[in-house]
């Protein structure tokens, strides 16, 4: 499916945080907002609504945590038990650092996996980028746009609010 | 839009401590000494009076160490005939616990100043909203030392506190000597001990001191010259503070234990002021807050002290578990006697405090504060740093008991001396909160506070 977007250009992020805010204002929806590095406050100018990741990384958490409850108890306590140190098979005392270990490398590399792929950052072909300058030194703004949008007023409230460019782009697979 | 807005105007604002708030600590005073009464009074006619007399000497064989971790056990009392006595138990209980809340108090106290300077070295912003009750949680420093001294001198009147201050134990051929505690003689003696403490405290308060002065200077004349005096001044406080704050934490807390040893102990004994520190300070800006001060004080500092209470809560608990985990795993008498004592010992009276420590100092702050929501709401804040002050509280009761009272301990006593304390903390607390304006007005990242966000 093809997109097409209007890219507002700005050259500084204080510039870009007041236009977002009087963009909204304006009535007009914007996409995303692509920047070099992370601007404080922009989540909520945006009005973003908070990650729900956190909940995610509780559940990978407590996978992992079962696991290697489960996978200690059945290994030690019943599919091979051994006597280690006169303790008893099933040692919970013992068995806490291996699973505070995987309790973390679940809930982080379930974390880091769910958040590329909701971002869809996975390897791809051929990754789609809006304005190769975001990556370096220009604050983009995307504003999904068809055949009804009043370009000229589009532009025109983009320019006011100080964008130094205004360019439009077709993007497929975004 | 709080990053955008640069301009707000910061005026100084002055803790006002009402007639009413006085008679609330005054109020506390009251029933802690009234607790105290009605506990001296169980304790005399509670039974237990000769009882006391033989179950001090066999308890007492029972975890000196020598060989058998047996807790608890009055056999093997391997100690020659010339045992001391110790006191009746009201008074032992009083001595015991008078320590016990102070050094509870006392280190909770300089927490203070360390989170103060360690905050200064970092160059953080966020923090300087809760400065002003930083310094001021210090302000027990002073009195604290005075009170361990004299209780240090109430030791030596049945030598209740410190079995190694037992007059001959240290001199071979005594009918008391020990040759275990003689082996430490170089650094367990007694004007040594009290050299060490007038130092660590002296360096404590002298830092504070030096910090709030800078600070109060700051308010008058602004300037950052006072900022970069502070950091120099934090920074080499923070040296000292890591190796006194270990050191005291041997001298005060693991030399009850004089038998035993563990090399956890220094950071173990810190963390639980730290954390106990740090809900100190966030209950106190919550109470501010609640009665209308601190206008500043936005979700964002409160997150951000939450998020120390949650990670702090969990530092404590790894430390606590790894000196627990390698001594119940190594289990070599002379450690895991210890342990025994808490565990099972003493007819298994201090096991449900054993797991209820944990509990109230690790799963209840663990899953309250996981969320950010739970740590952006005053509600869940004030219940989790009130359980984190009592847990810690009892964490800090769970290490001298057993050494001192054996199985003699009680709960009546030692909650109303606590009150005792909390009251005289809160009145030196706030007093100190009242002479300086609430908000440093001149610090130089003051307005990088003003403007956190998270």
């Amino acid at each position: 499916m093809t997109k097409r977007f209007a890219l507002g250009i700005f050259e500084d992020e204080d510039v870009l945080l007041h236009a977002v805010e009087n963009v909204r204002e304006a009535g007009v929806k914007i996409y995303e907002v692509f920047t070099p590095f992370p601007i404080h406050g922009i989540d909520d100018a945006l009005g973003i609504e908070r990650s729900r990741l956190p909940i995610a990384a509780f559940f990978f958490g407590l996978t992992g945590l079962s696991f290697a409850l489960w996978m200690q108890i059945y290994m030690l306590g019943f599919d091979w038990p051994m006597i280690i140190g006169g303790k008893p098979h099933i040692a919970l005392p013992a068995f806490i650092p291996v699973t505070f270990e995987l309790t973390v490398l679940f809930c982080c590399h379930g974390m880091v996996i769910t958040f590329y792929a909701i971002s869809k950052l996975y390897p791809r072909w051929k990754t789609p980028v809006l304005d190769v300058r975001s990556t370096d030194d220009k604050f983009v703004m995307a504003i999904e746009v068809n055949e009804n949008t009043d370009m000229n007023k589009l532009t025109q409230i983009l320019r006011e609010n100080g964008a130094s460019e205004v360019n439009q782009k077709e993007m497929s697979k975004f | 839009m709080a990053t955008l807005t640069h301009q707000e105007s910061v005026t100084a604002e002055y803790l006002e401590v009402t007639p009413g708030t006085r008679k609330n600590f005054m109020l506390i005073i009251i029933a802690g000494v009234v607790l105290l009464i009605v506990g001296v009074i169980v304790s005399l006619f509670g039974g237990g009076g000769h009882e006391a007399a033989e179950g001090a000497a066999a308890a007492h064989g029972a975890t000196a160490g020598h060989g058998v971790a047996t807790a608890g056990n009055t056999a093997a009392a391997a100690h020659g005939g010339g045992e001391h006595h110790s006191s009746a138990p009201w008074l032992k209980r009083i001595i015991v616990s008078l320590w016990h809340n102070n050094v509870f108090f006392t280190g909770v106290s300089a927490i203070g100043t360390v989170f103060m300077a360690i905050q200064y070295v970092a160059y953080a912003g966020w923090s300087v909203v809760v400065k002003r009750i930083n310094e001021a949680l210090s302000a027990w420093l002073v009195p604290g030392l005075v009170i361990m001294l004299v209780v240090f001198g109430l030791n030596f009147i049945n030598y209740d506190l410190f079995h190694w201050t037992v007059p001959g134990i240290m001199d071979k051929g005594d009918a008391n000597y020990d040759a275990i505690i003689a082996g430490k003689s170089g650094f367990l003696n007694v004007p040594f001990y009290v050299i060490r403490m007038v130092v660590y405290l002296g360096l404590w308060i002298y830092f504070t001191k030096r910090l709030r002065d800078l600070s109060l200077a700051e308010d008058l004349n602004g300037g950052t010259a006072y900022f970069h005096k502070s950091i120099n001044v934090s920074a080499l406080f923070l040296v000292f503070y890591a190796v006194t704050s270990s050191m005291s934490a041997w001298d005060w807390v693991m030399s009850v234990d004089v038998h035993w040893f563990s090399t956890m102990f220094g950071w173990y004994v810190f963390a639980s002021w730290w954390v106990s520190g740090i809900a100190a300070v966030t209950l106190c800006a919550i109470l501010l807050k609640q009665a209308g001060y601190l206008p500043l004080l936005k979700d964002g500092h409160l997150h951000d002290l939450g998020k120390f209470m949650f990670g702090f809560s969990i530092f404590w608990t790894y430390l606590w578990f790894s000196q627990f985990m390698l001594i119940w795993y190594a289990n070599m008498p002379e450690e895991s006697v210890y342990f025994n004592q808490r565990l099972g010992g003493f007819n298994g009276q201090y096991t449900w405090l054993f797991y209820a420590n944990l509990a109230i100092n690790f799963v209840f702050p663990f899953l309250v504060l996981m969320t950010r929501d739970a740590k952006r709401q005053m509600i869940m804040l004030k219940i989790v740093s009130i359980a984190i002050l009592i847990g810690h509280w009892s964490d800090f009761y769970l290490m001298f008991m057993p050494g001192t009272m054996k199985g003699e301990n009680g709960f009546i006593i030692e909650i109303g001396i606590a009150l005792i304390f909390l009251g005289s903390f809160l009145i030196l607390m706030t007093k100190r909160l009242a002479q300086a304006s609430l908000t440093p007005v001149h610090h130089p990242f003051l307005d990088e506070s003003v403007h956190h966000t998270t």
